[in-house]
This record gives structure tokens, sequence and C-alpha cells, in this order.
């Protein structure tokens, strides 16, 4: 299964290397999502500045949604599933890998829109720890859901609008944590965060050993 | 036709139930101690349709579970699960309306940003995507485990969501309901029409189940039954 | 014809048997794709699968592979019977369907290694595998180091065919595998499945490429379908014969069967439209 995992997960970030579609098309996205609540909440960062975790962590939530978009979408067009079920990887091996490369490609967005806040918002990264321990925590589970969920969709016809549809409601706790861990961090209070960061935690173990019963089941299905 | 009759005498149960919760609530019992005029009334409707909505889901996910197991796989479960997270879904909605419909003389606003309630508005949305997916169109064994696991999925994010929140509001002032202090007002004649509340909707569910239910066994059988006509259809197309 | 009391899996690993079908129903929502298959191909026998467009060719070579669930009746191949586990039979047979199942970003060589990796290789083998696979299908000079996605048409199909020769799988389903090849391709193509033959796999094939007597050339039979079943399945030779396990020197035109057009199809629901024949290996 490790291996399954490893393999395609190589595949995926090589993929995204030659193709460029992340750094092409993801992450001007996310630079766009903070531009436009710039451009909403603005002028001053009066009410930026505040609300600079929540902000961000709605753009990482709605990339996540590009991302695991861009990661089925690769696997030849409308034949994904076929292909992965013909491949003769393991299923829980090809979940660990698709996540493993989103929530690669996911931290290195978080590392530009983490510039792009502090830019644009006047934040101040304070509490670098816990930023990045909720960023690592999140992202991991961002990327177990995605995985499914991309996977239940991918096979639809309305894929396109059924994903966002089923991803973001679930992964409202992560928002939650991710956001009040990151305010304790900012507002200089970064003991604060433990509760939210543990949620984080148990999020992201609960999605992912989900995902490695559930994803052969899941793939089956025609 | 035993089956009918029962159904029949349930709905019959459970509207009784109903009118008498009415107007018990509206007319008979008194006004409470420290609630704007009336609207302790949402008292016996708000709590008993916060509890169905519970159980429906708690049925789908059962449901859920058990048509994935591969011992007891069958597709009444699935069956199940969709009926009962439709009628979740419309339970959902209601106590959506009516927690707002409390707070606006209460508290003077439409929402608020409460533990319960902001769960119920993520359930809801949760299960809207569930029965999105539901509607996806394949083949019904496809159909079927896919939202399965899609709603096996959405419940695990449920008690998730509740603690995230309930954290969330107790780091913060502002409006709470305390469930508690709510019921220590209720004695008397209160505490029997909401009883009577939960036991009507209740009724009102299973009633509301039963006939989803079937509706859904009746496709399905159409299904079936129309692919026999479908397979001498395709075997004429052989016919030169 | 099937013996009374032995299961269906058994019944075919006795008679060697690649592929048992009996009555198979596929379904995609409502639509029979297959509506009640019933064919048996031996291990080692070349098969020609021939019909009009949607007659479910290529359902059937996806119900084989184990990627549609079997709706009804009995499906068994290599061994394995798809009602119960369709997953298992997806290593030991190599599918070329029309999709290539190919990443556009990354070169033929890399699709090659990771698609032998993906199917139980180790590294190091699957370098060679690849190589090996590459100079069959004359994939050279500066194509193994091409994306997928700049190549033509025909340059795609021989990397997916590539893809199916470096695993060598026990049972070759190849949907239309001459589409989109020249001349040369083609003929390749047939030296390989004769060669895979000559190795002990099974080849089923659909194609619109037929020779004089109407089957393709070097099919050992054609199966006719039409509307979702088996319309006519004519032999090569008669089950008397041995088949040989290695390819013929020349196919002689006398042993091709003469081009069945699809009959009537009798009452529905009555009798299977052919007697499947069990081939017997030498």
């Amino acid at each position: 299964m490790l291996r399954d995992a490893l393999l395609v997960c190589g595949k995926d970030l090589r993929i995204e290397l030659r193709s460029k579609v992340g750094l092409n098309q993801v992450a001007p996205f996310a630079a766009a999502v903070l531009l436009l609540f710039g451009l909403a909440l603005g002028p001053t960062t009066a009410a930026l500045k505040p609300a600079a975790a929540g902000l961000f962590w709605v753009a990482v939530l709605l990339s996540v949604v590009l991302a695991v978009q861009r990661s089925f979408a690769i696997e030849s067009a409308d034949s994904a599933r076929d292909g992965l079920r013909l491949s003769g990887l393991d299923p829980a091996g090809i979940f660990l890998g698709k996540g493993a490369a989103i929530v690669s490609q996911l931290l290195v967005l978080e590392a530009l829109l983490a510039a792009g806040v502090a830019l644009l918002f006047g934040a101040r990264l304070d509490g670098a720890l816990v930023l990045l321990a909720a960023c690592v925590t999140a992202s991991v589970g961002l990327g177990a859901v995605g995985v499914i969920y991309g996977a239940l969709s991918s096979g639809a016809r309305v894929k396109e609008t059924l994903l966002p549809l089923l991803l973001l409601p679930v992964a409202a706790p992560v928002l939650l944590g991710a956001t009040k861990a990151w305010n304790d961090a900012l507002s200089g209070r970064p003991g604060q965060a433990d509760v939210w960061l543990s949620l984080l935690a148990v999020f992201a173990v609960l999605y992912v050993a989900v995902g490695t019963v559930a994803f052969g089941p899941l793939l089956e299905d025609a | 036709m035993r089956a009918d009759r029962a159904l029949r005498i349930l709905g019959l149960a459970a509207l009784a139930g109903m009118v008498a919760t009415v107007w018990l609530g509206l007319f008979v019992t008194p006004n409470a101690v420290g609630y704007p005029d009336g609207t302790v009334r949402l008292l016996y409707i708000h709590p008993p349709l916060a509890w169905v909505m519970f159980i429906a889901y708690g049925m789908a996910t059962l449901s859920s579970l058990l048509y994935l197991w591969p011992r007891t796989r069958h597709v009444r479960f699935d069956r199940l699960a969709g009926a009962s997270a439709e009628v979740g879904v419309v339970f959902t909605g209601l106590t959506l309306v009516s927690g707002s419909i409390w707070g606006r003389p209460t508290w003077g606003v439409w929402w608020t940003w409460d533990p319960l309630l902001t769960t119920t508005a993520l359930l809801f949305v949760l299960y809207l995507g569930y029965l999105a997916l539901r509607n996806v169109p394949g083949e019904p064994e496809t159909v079927a485990r896919r939202a399965a696991i899609a709603g096996l999925v959405a419940f695990l994010d449920v008690p998730i969501v509740f603690f995230a929140v309930s954290w969330w509001r107790s780091l913060h002032q502002g409006p709470t309901i305390d469930l508690a202090t709510r019921h220590s007002y209720v004695h008397g004649s209160m505490a029997w029409t909401l009883l009577l509340g939960f036991v009507s909707f209740t009724l009102t569910y299973v009633w509301l189940m039963a006939h989803r239910y079937r509706l859904a066994a009746l496709r399905d059988r159409e299904n079936d039954e129309g692919l026999g006509a479908a397979i001498a259809d395709r075997w004429a197309e052989a016919v030169r | 014809m099937e013996s009374g009391g032995a299961s269906p899996v058994a019944w075919a690993i006795h008679m060697a048997l690649a592929v048992s079908l009996r009555d198979a129903v596929a379904l995609a929502g409502r639509f029979p794709l297959l509506a009640g298959v019933t064919l048996d191909v031996g291990e080692g026998e070349i098969v020609h699968l021939s019909g009009p467009n949607g007659a479910g060719k290529s359902s059937l070579l996806r119900l084989c592979c184990g990627l549609v669930p079997l709706r009804s009746g009995s499906a068994v191949v290599l061994g394995h019977d798809l009602a119960a586990d369709r997953r298992a039979v997806r290593l030991l047979a190599g599918y070329l369907g029309h999709e290539t199942f190919l990443y556009e970003e990354l070169t033929v060589e890399e699709n090659l290694r990771f698609a032998l990796r993906a199917s139980g290789s180790s590294a190091g083998e699957a370098g060679v595998q690849a190589a090996s696979a590459m100079s069959r299908l004359a994939l050279a000079g500066r194509l193994p180091a091409t994306p997928v996605g700049k190549l033509s048409a025909g340059q795609r199909r021989r990397t997916a065919l590539a893809v199916v020769v470096g695993r060598r799988p026990r049972l070759w389903l190849l949907d239309e595998p001459h589409a989109g090849l020249d001349l040369e391709g083609r003929q390749l193509l047939d030296e390989i499945i004769l060669e895979a033959r000559g190795g002990g796999a099974t080849v089923i094939l659909s194609s619109h490429e037929l020779g004089e007597s109407g089957a393709h050339p070097i099919a050992d039979r054609v199966v006719q379908l039409a509307g979702g079943r088996v319309v006519d399945d004519a032999t090569g030779t008669t089950s008397a014969e041995p088949r040989p396990v290695l390819p013929p020197a020349a196919e002689p035109p006398a042993a091709q069967p003469p081009l069945a057009e699809p009959r009537e199809v009798p009452a529905p629901k009555a009798q299977p439209a052919s007697q499947p024949e069990a081939a017997h290996v030498a």
C-alpha cells in the first residue's frame, strides 16, 4: 500500500511540475480571492487585519476545490476511475498518494498566501510555530476529505458543481479550527490555540483513516 | 393490506396528535414567565422538530452502515437511508425556520450564531449535498454505494462540527440558548403538551418515511420490470 | 454443454477455458449493454468479435476485464468468478480500449514505467520491461522522451499497446486495436498478437479489419454480436481437431469460416442462439 502511495504521489507531483497548473492557475486564483476580499473590505486595513486569518483560510478552502478537481482531471478525463481501477494499484495507496500530492501543493500555496496576507492585509505573522502546525494539520484533513469527495464526484457529469457543494460544508470544522488557531497566534496568544490544533488533528486523523478504508469500495461503483 | 391499514391508522394518529398539540399549545397552556408574548408556544414545536431531524439523520447513517456491511447488504437499507435523509432535510429546514422565528422576538435578530443553530444550518447544507449526490444518474447499486459512503463521511463530521462550534461560541459573549433553564420552566400542562409534541412529530416522521420508502420501492420495481422489456428491445436490434 | 452439477468456475478450469460466459447481462443504468451473452473462449484462442456499432463488443471486453458489473448470469474469466470478485481479474487481463489511460504530461517511457510498476514490477524490472516493449512497438528515437500529449493518435495507440505488451497478461482484450494505426502498425500488431498467443495468452479482439473471408486474418474464429447477444459463433476448426499452441506457419484460407450473416434471432428467452464450443488445447 505505501509503495503504491509513493508511486501515485510521485506521479501526481511530476505531472504538476510539468504542467504547472497549480502554479499558473490555482495560486493566481487564490491571490485573486485575496484581492477581492481586499476590495470588498478595504481600502484601509481596519477591517482586513482582524479578519486576516479567516480570509486566508477561506481562500485556502476555495483553492482546495480547484486542486482536487485538477487531481482527478489528470486521470484520463472522463474515465478517471476506470484507469485507476485497471492499473492494479491498491486503492488505499491511491488515496494516500493523491492525498499526499494535494497536501504538498497546499502547503506551498499556503506559504504564498501567508506572504500575500502579510502584505495585503497588514498582518504580522507572529506565533509561527502555531501557524505552521495549523497549516499542516488542516492541509492533511482537507487533502483527505478532498480526495474522498473528488472520487465520489468524478464520475458525474455535474462534478464541477457537485464537488464544492459536498466538500465545503464538511470542511467547515477545519475552517473554524484553523482560523481560530491563526487568530490566537496572530494576536499573540499562541498558547490558547491548543484546543483548535487538537480539533484539526482529530479531523485529519479521522478522515485519513476513513479514506484509507473506504477508497476501495468507493472506486468500485461502476 | 394490513400494512396499508396500519399505515393509515398511524397517519391518523399522527394527525390527531399534531392537531392536539397545536390546540393545546396555542390555546390551553398558559404563557410562561420570562418569555416574550407567545414565543413559548414554539417550545412545543421547535425541540420536537430538532429531535426528528436527529433521528432522521441517525436512521440514514445507520441504514448506510448496514447497506455497506456485506452481511446485511440489501437494497431496503439504501431506500431507508434515502427516505430518511429527505425527511430529515425537510425537518431541518423547519427547525431552522422555527428557531429563527423564536429568535426574532426574543433577541431581536433573525439569526444568531448559537452552536445548535449553526450546527443545524451546516447539517442542512451537508445533507442537501447528500441528496444532490443521490440524484446523480447511475446504476442503482452504484448510486446506493456512493451515497452510503458519502452519508457516513458526512455524519462523521457532525460531532466534530458541533464541538467546534461549541468551543467557538464558548469563547465569546453573546446570546445563548440555554436549554436547561428553558426546561426548568416546563411543568404541568406544558410538560404534557411538549411530550405530545414529541410523540406526534415522531409519528409523523414514521408515516412520512413509510410512504417515501414505498415510493422508492415502487420505483425500483418499475425499473426491474422495465428491464425485461429493455432486454427484449435489445434483442430485437439484432433482427435485420 | 455445461455439466449439471459443476460450478461455473470448476467447469471453466476443467475445460481450460479462459473465458466462460452464460447468459451474462450487464447494464448501464437501465440500458442492457449485454442482454444475455453465452460464450466460451479456450486458452490460446484468438477470437474476433464482430458486429455492428452498438452491438456490445466493447461492453463484452469491458466485462471480461472486470470493469463492468455483472447483473445476472455467470461469467468466469481466467478462473475467477466475476460475480464474486471483479478486481482479481484486472491484473491478469490486459485491456486496450478506446481511451488510452495515459498521462498527457508524462513521456512515453514514464507512462510505461508507471503502468508497469503499478501492476507489480519493481523499479528495475519495469525499466527493462518498458525498454523491451518500446523496442517491440518501434517506439524509438526521440519518442520515448516525448510527452504523450504531443504524440499523434497512432503513436498514442502504440504506447497504450506497449503497456499491454509490457505487462504480458494471460488474456488480451483489445477493442478495435487496429483503428488509427497505419499499415505498418497493423502488421506489427498482428505479429504481436500471434506472439502473445505463442506465449500461451488468449486474445479477444474486436475489429473492422476483415480478410477475404470476412474474418480477421489471424483469428481462429469469429463471434458475431448483435443486440447485446452472441448471434453466431462459428469456429475455424472443428472441435475434434486439437488446437495447436504454436502459431501455424500460414493460416490456410480454407480453414477460415465463411462470414455468417447475422441471423434472425429466435424468440426471446429461448435457447441461447449458439452452441458454445469448448476448445481443447493440445
